[in-house]
């Protein structure tokens, strides 16, 4: 990862790629959001869906998952040419989060996430607030998800 | 109880649903599946963080958030999903061993202007501790069958 002042509004990161197999998408509603459409086909298939389609929960747990392991990926890069590691996180929230379209099983998304502001932190001397829209996009290219989030990114040390 | 349609909605109507004690064990194994980064999973990694301490990742919290209100109400109800959240204000963190518990009120209910077998509701909701501080907040617009539609199928 970089220092606020580092990042640039527009940057794009390719966060990564998830299939959504029959599975997971039963044990994950089982647990936190156990309504008919995402634990029962047949239940699924009279419903307004259709056809068993994962939790919006679920769509939004993987896009964390694999933006921690991609910024673990930078994080390794950037110690293996001896640079300093910028802490983040936590976040605030997000807002403006849309369930475009159902996923529906072994449907694969692709999520990306692009910076759209970055501002010095007026409570956290030493931080900043870094707001990005992520996008989890299926195979037809139809858009599935979408939010806004705002996460503290440390800012570069004053010399 | 009877199952509750879309009318069954009034605007500025409070209910609380929970508690649910949430354990370190399942904070860590939500994290280690979903968000794996040392304030969620580790004590002594998670003091040196801005959480000060261990955490419940703010994804784990929506999904608690969304099983106590699925066995609160949404499961006894006509609820045709939600097309998304407006928005989640991650608060105070979500230490092991509190016990939570979730406070809705309907902001709005309107119907469907295309759709003449749904309604849609908008709540607002915190997530408390025993103490009543709120961890988290959450607006979202839910879709519910309407009671008419479903009686004339």
């Amino acid at each position: 990862m970089k220092y606020l002042e580092d990042i640039a509004v527009g940057e794009t990161y390719a966060v990564g790629r998830h299939t959504f197999e029959v599975d997971e998408i039963k044990a994950f509603a089982s647990r936190f959001d156990p309504q008919l459409f995402h634990v029962d086909e047949e239940a699924a298939a009279a419903s307004h869906f259709g056809a068993l389609c994962a939790s919006g929960w679920h769509t939004a747990a993987i896009w964390m998952r694999l933006m921690v392991d991609y910024r673990r990926r930078l994080m390794e890069q950037a110690r293996a040419r001896g640079e300093p590691v910028p802490s983040i996180g936590p976040a605030l929230g997000f807002r403006e989060l849309k369930w475009s379209k159902p996923v529906y099983v072994g449907d694969t998304i692709d999520y990306s996430s692009e910076v759209v502001e970055t501002r010095v932190s007026e409570s956290r001397p030493g931080f900043g607030l870094l707001t990005i829209r992520s996008r989890g996009v299926n195979q037809d290219g139809d858009e599935v998800l979408t939010f806004l989030s705002t996460t503290f990114v440390e800012r570069r040390p004053q010399q | 109880m009877p199952k509750l349609y879309w009318e069954d909605f009034a605007s500025g109507a409070v209910a609380v649903y929970g508690p649910r004690l949430v354990t370190r064990e399942e904070i860590v194994a939500f994290a280690s599946e979903f968000d794996p980064q040392p304030m969620h999973l580790d004590e002594m990694a998670a003091r040196d963080t801005m959480l000060g301490g261990l955490g419940a990742s703010g994804w784990h919290m929506c999904c608690l958030f969304m099983r106590i209100i699925a066995d609160g109400f949404i499961l006894n109800s006509s609820s045709m999903g939600a097309p998304g959240i407006e928005e989640v204000r991650w608060l105070a963190p979500l230490r092991p061993g509190t016990q939570i518990r979730v406070r809705s009120t309907v902001m709005e209910t309107r119907a469907s202007k295309n759709r003449p077998d749904m309604g849609l509701v908008k709540l607002a909701y915190e997530m408390i501790d025993e103490t009543g501080t709120p961890l988290m907040s959450l607006t979202n617009t839910q879709m519910f069958g309407r009671r008419k539609a479903e009686a004339a199928a």
